[in-house]
């Protein structure tokens, strides 16, 4: 896309100038410049001292989040604590007229890969299995390398970030499954359903990783790389690339 | 203290950009990390209100009506959102049970009726009693909403029971899909750029620039 050459002409000049120098883009950060910004409503301040409230939104403002990766590792050795019982408990009890059969995580999967629907299979296995172990493993990893101050693939790490915010939420997919059919099935005497303790923490492993990757502040994995510069704030100010958004072109 | 309205700071590794002047439709992203650091809302947020009240009619419709009902042998049985939610604590899974009533039927349900209130023209002003405190709650419930997992969940388990028992959609289903569609069209909207639309605060730049 274009842009009109005049509003954005000293974005394209910074742009020039750090290609000029044939090295990285520098960056500088808000903490070592003396800046903090709101983390609700965005407003950048300057010289913020102890106990000092957004004057936009009153919320307490914070270079990081409190205690980050002490809560973070609190949440996820506890999520690792539950995930054991999470796959070995039975998560859905069924009672028929003839027997009492008990389900665990990996049983109802295997149920649907038998019974042909493969495709389901896949799904329930990945929003069951692979997600949750994903994210405790990727927020292990997060974890150590933020505390250790560690300089590898930053920009991975971020990215990696990212995609466990985003797919969390889906493990909840069992727990949902497992409540509809308590609900549904209740054919007094012929067929009923009922939820094991296997749910109960099946759910809380989900609920303590979205805990631990919220209270995860991915701004320490950049920590280590900023320049120390406080004078170079407005040199240092870069550049933003901008994107068109597709999908409301209107 | 002091603010500094030509700042803007990325939310994921804390680097300093100036702030841009977005024109219609575009979206600044973070040279170092990737993340957005601010978008032109433009229209969507005019188109916000009446989705948020789209959403809520579906919302009562998708709660107050069977989402299934099957059928066994000429035994039938239905059940509600609620309904599995209530048989759930009364088999003692009452932990289960309010986390499920908590993430598809309090949190979404606060979602829009705050986006209600705040956008609604007459308290369209941030000195209105609540408007911070409720634009912060938003914020902070934003992450817990799961209806669109939740409709996920009563797919699986249709074709679960579709192997024992003869399976009616009700109502509720349909009402469930276009909530999950509607509600991502309007939870996708970061709650962080009503404050720049609603909290005029002197000396920022204007969010949308006239052409």
């Amino acid at each position: 896309m274009t842009y009109e050459a005049d509003l954005h002409a000293p974005l394209a000049q910074d742009m020039h100038k750090h290609s000029d120098a044939g090295a990285e883009l520098t960056f500088v950060s808000a903490a070592t410049s003396g800046l903090c910004a709101c983390r609700h409503c965005g407003t950048v301040w300057q010289d913020v001292v102890e106990h000092d409230r957004c004057e936009v939104c009153l919320s307490p403002l914070h270079q990081r989040k409190i205690d980050s990766l002490t809560r973070t590792w609190a949440f996820l050795i506890a999520a690792c604590i539950l995930y054991i019982p999470a796959n070995l408990l039975p998560v859905m009890v069924t009672t028929t007229l003839l027997d009492q059969q008990q389900d665990t995580i990996m049983s109802g999967i295997i149920y649907f890969w038998v019974s042909g629907a493969w495709e389901l299979a896949v799904v329930v296995f990945v929003a069951s299995f692979l997600v949750p172990l994903f994210k405790l493993v990727s927020l292990i990893v997060l974890t150590v390398s933020a505390r250790r101050r560690s300089s590898w693939q930053r920009l991975q790490r971020a990215k990696l970030y990212r995609l466990v915010e985003t797919i969390g939420r889906w493990s909840m997919l069992d727990v949902f499954v497992v409540s509809l059919l308590a609900g549904l099935v209740q054919i007094e005497g012929f067929a009923k359903v009922t939820a094991g303790v296997g749910v109960a923490a099946f759910g809380s492993v989900v609920v303590l990783t979205m805990l631990a990757s919220l209270s995860f502040d991915p701004r320490l994995i950049w920590d280590e790389s900023d320049e120390l510069e406080v004078d170079g704030l407005d040199n240092a100010v870069s550049a933003v690339q901008l994107t068109k958004n597709k999908d409301s072109n209107d | 203290m002091q603010e500094r309205p030509d700042l803007i700071v990325c939310e994921e590794c804390d680097a300093v950009h100036r702030r841009p002047l977005l024109k219609q439709a575009e979206v600044a992203r973070c040279l170092r990390c990737g993340a957005e650091l601010q978008r032109n809302t433009g229209k969507r947020l005019q188109r916000l209100l009446p989705l948020t009240l789209a959403s809520l009619i579906m919302f009562v419709i998708a709660n107050s009506f069977p989402i299934v009902e099957i059928e066994l042998q000429g035994l039938t049985s239905k059940t509600t959102l609620m309904g599995a939610v209530i048989v759930l604590s009364e088999d003692g899974m009452s932990l289960v049970a309010m986390l499920v009533a908590a993430t598809t039927i309090l949190f979404p349900l606060m979602q829009l009726l705050i986006l209600l209130y705040i956008l609604l023209p007459a308290t369209h002003d941030v000195h209105r009693p609540g408007v911070r405190f409720l634009l912060r709650l938003i914020q902070i419930v934003r992450p817990w909403g799961m209806v669109e997992v939740f409709l996920l969940g009563v797919l699986v388990a249709l074709v679960k029971l579709s192997n024992m028992a003869t399976v009616i959609p009700e109502v509720a289903l349909w009402a469930f899909a276009a909530l999950t569609i509607l509600l991502t069209v309007v939870v996708s909207f970061n709650p962080r750029y009503l404050w720049q639309s609603l909290v005029i605060v002197p000396g920022q730049p204007p969010s949308e620039p006239t052409p």
